[in-house]
């Protein structure tokens, strides 16, 4: 498998990365070496097995359904470069 | 047979529809993190590092809603899957901390099933489900109040919603209500999800393509987001209709996902998901595979007690109502319930159960809309309701004057005897009585009883209510009628 620029851009555009130009070239090499490399994986017959989710062997661990009470506003706003009335405001999704 | 099929103005369109409705669960916290999922509070108080997604904040999940979620299947008559997984949806968006949702996409916690739905004409058809997932809700953007500005809420960030996606099976927007109304009412049955769409507890996205009877599937948009039967109704209407005109114009469909906006009844694409979605699912790392023993399915299969279809079936079995009235009756478990305790209240209530039954869904529920009071604190209790339909049964009052005791009834919250007593309402059913109000009105009308008697037969009528108004509406009507035609035949 081999990635083009094209991809290495979609890439970096769902993911919310700017590249530049010289950029999108390297990481073209690295990404296509890597695949290169996860590809020896296919040598492997997996035909009759199925899909891992995670390699630990432990169960998921649970809690009980307890509500706390945090009143968290003021310290979740605290990082926000902008708020209004308890709200963060953000630059407009436009719909 | 299939009238689901829409004129255009070259050929008939039949509408393919599917449903993705998300029901939130009726949890006091929320799917991954023990913040409050109250509705209505302080925007941003209910959040927590988890919910913010600040780093190295690991999500632990809440084993109250696993257990709603297989509730939920088992009501959905589907399979309980015994393994699932949960994934990341990746994409960006403010009022998404994490930048992905956590959700179940190749192995959700239930699996196919069905539910049924029931037409006026007694008629009923499946409807297939496909899968219910668990996954979180995403927070709450305004984008309404500020000109340059989105406002976001996270409160309601991480709150577990169900996903349950059915198959195309649905042919039209009455059938689409009634899919959804059923969903709700299951839900509501199984207590887990609060059905509430006003506050947004319950919505849908509406997949919908049409094609010509026979053919394949048409592409299909999706209608993003909709919070009412109504407008779901009112978007599939215009949907469909919008589709059948490009392609009868020799047009093709895009796939597209829409908004419905609600002010003009029109569909039109959502800007910011020009780009195709690509969601890049992969397994949760921070999350283990979700193992559920078929000890643990037996045990919530047998914390269920009644379902809207083995009520309907009782109803139907045992009350003999038909299958639409039983369907409608419990569709609304309060509804439902208030007919249960009023049949209850009485044994000889079982046998008229149809009475029972006009007397909540006509009079009932005209003085609770025209008072926007829910069913289940009615000032009119199920014991009093029952009082006053045998009051009825046993000719102590006619109909007709129960309804003006159902109004003081409620005004009052008095036993319908009370009031009965009080203001003298008793029936008329002293043949005497009765004689004798008939012989004055009579005497008075003559010359109505000279062309009643030369044959205009519908002055009956008159004299009946002539005699119901001298005897202030509590002359039994049967023994009037009786009295009178007797009266009147000897006269000839």
């Amino acid at each position: 498998m081999k990635l083009d620029t094209n991809t290495i851009n979609k890439i970096a555009k769902l993911a919310r990365i700017k590249l530049s130009e010289q950029e999108s070239k390297d990481l073209l090499k690295d990404m296509n070496s890597i695949l290169d490399w996860v590809e020896q994986l296919n040598e492997v017959d997996t035909d009759k097995i199925e899909p891992l989710a995670n390699i630990s062997s432990s169960s998921l661990p649970k809690r009980k359904d307890q509500a706390e009470d945090i009143n968290s506003s003021d310290e979740i706003l605290q990082n926000s470069p902008d708020k209004l009335e308890g709200y963060f405001a953000v630059p407009k999704v436009v719909e | 047979m299939n009238n689901n099929l829409i004129k255009g103005n070259k050929f008939e369109w039949e509408t393919i529809i599917g449903l993705e409705i998300h029901a939130q669960v009726k949890s006091k916290s929320k799917l991954f993190s023990n913040s409050s999922t109250a509705f209505g509070s302080k925007p941003n108080s209910q959040v927590s590092l988890v919910d913010a997604a600040m780093p190295g904040m690991l999500p632990v999940i809440n084993q109250y809603c696993i257990e709603q979620a297989v509730r939920t299947g088992i009501g959905l008559n589907a399979q309980i899957n015994n393994y699932s997984v949960f994934d990341r949806k990746n994409y960006f968006y403010a009022d998404l901390p994490q930048g992905y949702q956590i959700s179940q996409y190749k192995y959700p916690i239930v699996g196919k099933g069905k539910v049924t739905i029931d037409f006026k004409d007694g008629n009923s058809k499946d409807i297939r489900i496909v899968r219910l997932h668990l996954e979180q809700d995403a927070g709450k953007s305004l984008h309404d109040q500020n000109p340059t500005k989105t406002y976001v809420d996270l409160n309601r960030s991480g709150v577990a919603l169900m996903e349950i996606v059915s198959e195309p099976d649905i042919r039209s927007a009455e059938e689409a209500g009634l899919y959804i109304n059923k969903i709700r009412s299951i839900l509501m049955y199984l207590d887990t999800c609060d059905g509430n769409m006003q506050e947004g507890s319950l919505r849908a996205d509406v997949n919908i393509s049409v094609r010509k009877p026979g053919d394949e599937y048409g592409t299909r948009c999706e209608i993003k987001n909709l919070n009412s039967i109504k407008f779901i109704k009112q978007a599939i209407h215009y949907e469909a209709k919008r589709q059948i005109e490009i392609l009868e114009e020799g047009g093709i469909i895009e796939q597209n996902t829409l908004l419905f906006n609600t002010s003009n009844g029109k569909t039109r694409p959502m800007r910011s998901k020009e780009e195709a979605h690509d969601y890049r699912y992969f397994p949760d790392p921070d999350l283990l595979p979700l193992e559920i023993s078929q000890t643990e399915i037996d045990k919530l299969k047998s914390s269920i007690t009644e379902l809207p279809d083995d009520r309907k079936k009782r109803y139907v079995d045992d009350y003999n109502l038909s299958n639409y009235d039983a369907s409608v009756l419990t569709s609304d478990k309060h509804v439902s319930d208030y007919f249960d305790e009023v049949i209850n209240s009485d044994k000889s209530l079982k046998e008229s159960s149809k009475i029972v039954v006009n007397w909540i869904t006509s009079e009932l529920f005209s003085i609770l809309n025209e008072h926007n009071i829910e069913i289940k604190i009615s000032p009119i209790t199920p014991k009093y309701l029952g009082k006053l339909v045998k009051l009825i049964l046993e000719n102590v009052i006619s109909g007709k004057i129960a309804k003006d005791v159902l109004i003081d009834m409620y005004n009052t919250k008095k036993d319908p005897e009370t009031i009965i007593d009080q203001k003298g309402l008793k029936q008329l059913t002293n043949t005497s009585e009765i004689e004798n109000i008939v012989e004055e009105v009579l005497k008075e009308n003559q010359k109505m009883v000279e062309q009643y008697l030369s044959g205009k037969d519908k002055l009956l009528g008159f004299f009946v209510g002539e005699s119901m108004k001298k005897s202030k509406g509590k002359a039994n009507p049967k023994i009037l009628n009786e009295i009178l035609k007797n009266k009147l035949s000897k006269k000839n």
